[in-house]
């Protein structure tokens, strides 16, 4: 299929030609490669504490140029307390018929427990904007048992059937106890959009999106998410469609075609499926070199090859820096060269990660340390704990700065 | 003898006033083109015998010689062309079969050269070689698909079966018999020096080169010339061979004459006597079949090496190619059909099978649908003529490449195509001790660790250029690749998109 019928035949099914109150004149992602530069800042209170989204604008709106207005979107983790065992399915419908034929296939796969628009308010430099609706729903006991799938699969695979299937119907979020918010716009405004305000999460991430010659299409925002993974991503992989070519052959559909979609498909696979730690995972993406791992005592050196080996396709070149959202953490990952800048900052329970220090200053002048971690040297911190950080990477003193 | 119809294809240029009557002319052409006319007291030539291998031309000390094609021609016919004509007769005359060696010189579209690769511009650095590790490192083999903990939760990190090379390319599979000792010789230092392997052929391991076993690839064909445990256990890794590009399904004859002692004891076959391979091995009639040699050969080894199993680039390639990965085989060979060999039908050389370049690109495809690309790594061969063949096969699906008749040229071989002849004036594919010592194994070896080195550095400069610091990364990357002037179905076939798009 020549480039412009793909474009159509993506309209087509997106049921653009049909679809009331959205109208998209120019082509979607998944039929445009854009590549694309970013801005990300992410906070967590690891004592569990749960503040607004308030920071995490602030934070971002300090790297307004480094976003274009062609996508903005959060990741809160620990918003939806009350609703904390079901999941949340946040969903764009372009059309009532995608949310009808949508919503049927739900009640075919699903109990909902509740369902509702998701609150919005009117800003004028947030326009064409879709239907966006929220599910909290629990899988059905019989389907559940007769798919002989784990929940997170069985979950997993009905998104995946959602976003391939259900013309104009595109899940964003489908994780629990937290929420993906994103739409076409600079984030700070996208924030205001969703009032983001009014949620609280003891984990924020924010992603400021400058494609260079973008559509600019809600469902190919950042944050990227599946299950309670979502991820936020500064750069242009190079390794695109060796990553993507592998990941397919495990169920996965690279739809959008934007690297934050493999690298989140990636640690899905990495991470739940196949029981690798993230820092294992941290080991896959950005792989040490082999110089470095021939280095490492007899037992790490067995072990990094293995892994280097074993998932030599999901190794990430080029550019990137990522801040994975999940239950109870927050991780950073550098490319091994360290392509794409990237801080990290503590004060007190909360751990600051964003593009520019300025982004982190801005909400915590004084942080108690502040460094830069070193290509391919994940921070990884978790409710309880930090992990790493201060052995990797560059720490500056905070009285130098 | 009748009326010889046919025309020498070369005229023998000699400018007798550079021409010295040295004789390293006459000295050099095994194929006796070149005498001295006492009488004359100068040199003459008859060139109905000369191959244009260049042998002479390239060691006249006064450069007193060329070989140029003949202007002679037939009535000018677009269909029926000289070498149509000029093949009938032959055929005419002998009732033969006809022979030929190395890959078909037809005109073929050659893939790799309708494929651009790509580089970095802005978004996405280049990246500099000189500065940061660009790595080519690469493993053969199954990988594991899943992970096993020991009780304090660290990672069973169980990789037997796994080749680790330095670059990858390796030298693909050329029999003591069609080329010679020191041919071999040379491949097997090369390997060794640059960190990758190269392989027996069909004719087993001669008893000098058991100590470059690391490095050596050893091969069972249907003839199991020279197959028994201690060669098994010699190599690296261990190939059957299905299939050959320049000949697919079709065997392998050296002739009596080429099995002098040495031979003879490598192959184990008796001195003298023909060797024929036939094209099927006679207890492999199905996939199944297979799958119990390839166990077979695994329990000889102890499941300590990995198991190659070659085949030609034919038409459903993709469909047997699903078959032998799930047969239990770590690394699929596919062998294009512009591939080389000693001896091959005329016919079938320039026939049978297709280019490598569609081969790869639907093998790898098909495995990814069927989810088990993991399962095996795909070498590809049959003509690899540079570094950026090399890219484009990676980023087309391929785990590596075999390259012989590159390897060759490199040792000196000027593609006469006349290897079946058993007079190779280079040395290389021939057994005649007097030729044989021509090539100097001690500078064969130099001159493809030269040949290697110099196309891995070019592959870490347009790894750069991509922006990939790892071969890893760019193996099955097609977004890396576009078509130029190629039409929608080869397009779809190689899974790539045009130039502009
Ligand atoms: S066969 Fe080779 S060596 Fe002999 S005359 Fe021809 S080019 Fe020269
Ligand atoms: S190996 Fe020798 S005989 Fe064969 S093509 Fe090369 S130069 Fe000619």
């Amino acid at each position: 299929m020549d480039k412009l019928s793909m474009v159509d035949a993506f309209f087509h099914a997106r049921g653009v030609h049909t679809m009331d109150g959205y109208h998209q004149q120019m082509p979607l992602e998944g039929e445009v490669r854009i590549p694309s530069g970013c801005a990300i800042s992410g906070i967590i209170d690891r004592s569990g504490k749960r503040f607004s989204a308030r920071d995490a604008i602030t934070s971002i709106s300090v790297m307004h140029d480094r976003s274009n207005g062609l996508g903005g979107g959060f990741a809160g983790y620990g918003i939806y307390p009350e609703y904390k065992d079901y999941t949340a399915l946040h969903i764009f419908y372009y059309s009532s018929e995608a949310k009808r034929a949508c919503e049927d296939f739900l009640e075919e796969h699903f109990d909902l427990i509740n369902l509702s628009k998701i609150p919005t308010k009117k800003h004028p430099a947030i326009t064409d904007v879709p239907l966006i609706w929220r599910y909290f729903v629990t899988a059905l006991p019989t389907k559940l048992s007769f798919s002989q799938l784990d929940e997170d699969e069985y979950t997993a695979r009905c998104v995946i059937r959602i976003n391939r299937e259900i013309e104009g119907a595109y899940v964003f979020s489908s994780g629990k106890d937290m929420g993906v918010f994103k739409a076409v716009g600079y984030p700070e405004d996208v924030g205001e959009f969703y009032m983001l305000d009014e949620y609280e999460g003891y984990s924020w991430t924010v992603h400021g999106r400058y494609p260079t010659n973008t559509p600019g299409w809600w469902g190919g925002s950042h944050p990227f998410s599946l299950l309670s993974y979502s991820v936020v991503h500064n750069g242009e992989i190079s390794s695109y469609d060796a990553n993507r070519r592998y990941i397919e052959m495990y169920g996965y559909a690279c739809t959008l075609q934007t690297d934050t979609e493999v690298i989140t498909y990636m640690i899905d696979y990495l991470h739940r499926r196949m029981g690798l730690t993230l820092e294992e995972v941290s080991h896959v993406l950005a792989a040490p070199f082999w110089s470095t791992i021939e280095r490492k005592d007899e037992k790490e050196r067995a072990e990094y090859t293995y892994l280097r080996n074993t998932f030599a396709s999901m190794l990430i070149t080029g550019p990137f820096s990522i801040i994975l959202g999940f239950k109870n953490g927050l991780m950073a990952l550098n490319d091994r060269l360290k392509l794409r800048s990237l801080v990290a900052a503590e004060k007190g329970s909360r751990v600051y990660l964003a593009s520019e220090e300025a982004a982190i200053r801005v909400i915590e002048p004084n942080p108690d340390r502040l460094w830069y971690p070193s290509g391919g040297k994940a921070v990884i911190v978790t409710l309880d704990s930090v992990q790493e950080g201060e052995e990797h990477g560059y720490q500056l003193p905070v009285s130098a700065l | 003898m009748g009326i010889n119809y046919l025309y020498p294809p070369f005229e023998i240029i000699r400018n007798q006033d550079r021409c010295i009557t040295c004789r390293v002319c006459e000295r050099q052409c095994a194929n006796l083109v070149h005498h001295y006319d006492a009488e004359k007291g100068r040199m003459t030539a008859d060139e109905s015998l000369c191959v244009n291998c260049h042998r002479c031309v390239s060691l006249c000390p006064t450069r007193a010689l060329k070989i140029v094609k003949t202007d002679h021609t037939f009535k000018e016919n677009a269909n029926w062309k000289t070498e149509v004509i000029e093949d009938i007769y032959r055929q005419a005359q002998t009732g033969g079969v006809l022979l030929a060696s190395m890959g078909t010189p037809k005109d073929y579209p050659v893939y790799w050269d309708k494929m651009l690769i790509n580089a970095s511009q802005v978004t996405n650095p280049s990246i500099d070689p000189l500065r940061e590790p660009m790595e080519t490192r690469t493993y053969l083999g199954k990988k594991n698909s899943k992970i096993e903990r020991d009780s304090e939760g660290r990672i069973i990190t169980n990789t037997t079966g796994q080749l680790k090379m330095d670059i990858p390319i390796m030298f693909s599979a050329m029999s003591y018999g069609s080329i010679s000792y020191n041919a071999h010789k040379s491949l097997a230092i090369a390997a060794s020096e640059l960190g990758t392997f190269y392989n027996t052929g069909e004719g087993g391991l001669h008893k000098d080169f058991y100590h470059y076993g690391k490095h050596t690839i050893v091969q069972v064909a249907s003839g199991r010339f020279g197959v028994h445990p201690d060669y098994l256990n010699a190599g690296a890794a261990i190939e059957i061979k299905m299939g050959q590009g320049a000949k697919p399904g079709i065997g392998g004859h050296l002739p009596g004459s080429k099995i002098g002692e040495d031979i003879s004891a490598t192959r184990m076959i008796p001195l003298y006597a023909d060797a024929i391979s036939p094209a099927p091995h006679h207890d492999i009639y199905s996939i199944e079949d297979l799958r119990q040699l390839v166990y077979a050969l695994k329990e000889a080894t102890r499941y300590t090496k990995p198991i190659i199993v070659k085949v030609a680039a034919v038409h459903n390639i993709s469909a047997i190619a699903s078959g032998i990965a799930r047969s239990g085989a770590d690394i699929i060979a596919i062998d294009g059909f512009r591939g080389g060999t000693g001896a091959a039908p005329l016919r079938i050389r320039d026939n049978v099978g297709i280019p490598i370049e569609l081969a790869l690109a639907s093998v790898d495809q098909r495995l990814r649908q069927e989810g088990i690309r993991g399962n095996v790594s795909l070498v590809v061969g049959g003509s690899i003529r540079s570094s950026s063949d090399v890219i484009k096969a990676i980023a087309l699906g391929a785990d590596a490449v075999y390259i012989a008749t590159s390897a060759l040229v490199a040792l000196g071989c000027h593609l006469c195509r006349t290897c079946h002849s058993g007079k190779c004036n280079w040395g290389i594919a021939t057994q005649n001790p007097e030729l044989v010592k021509r090539l100097n194994p001690d500078v064969g070896s130099q001159h493809l660790v030269n040949l290697i080195t110099a196309w891995n550095h070019e592959i870490k400069e347009m790894m750069g250029g991509m922006g990939i610091n790892s071969i890893e990364a760019l193996r099955g990357n097609r977004l890396m690749l576009r078509g130029i002037g190629l039409n929608e179905t080869e397009l779809k076939i190689l899974g790539i998109s045009h130039a502009g798009q």
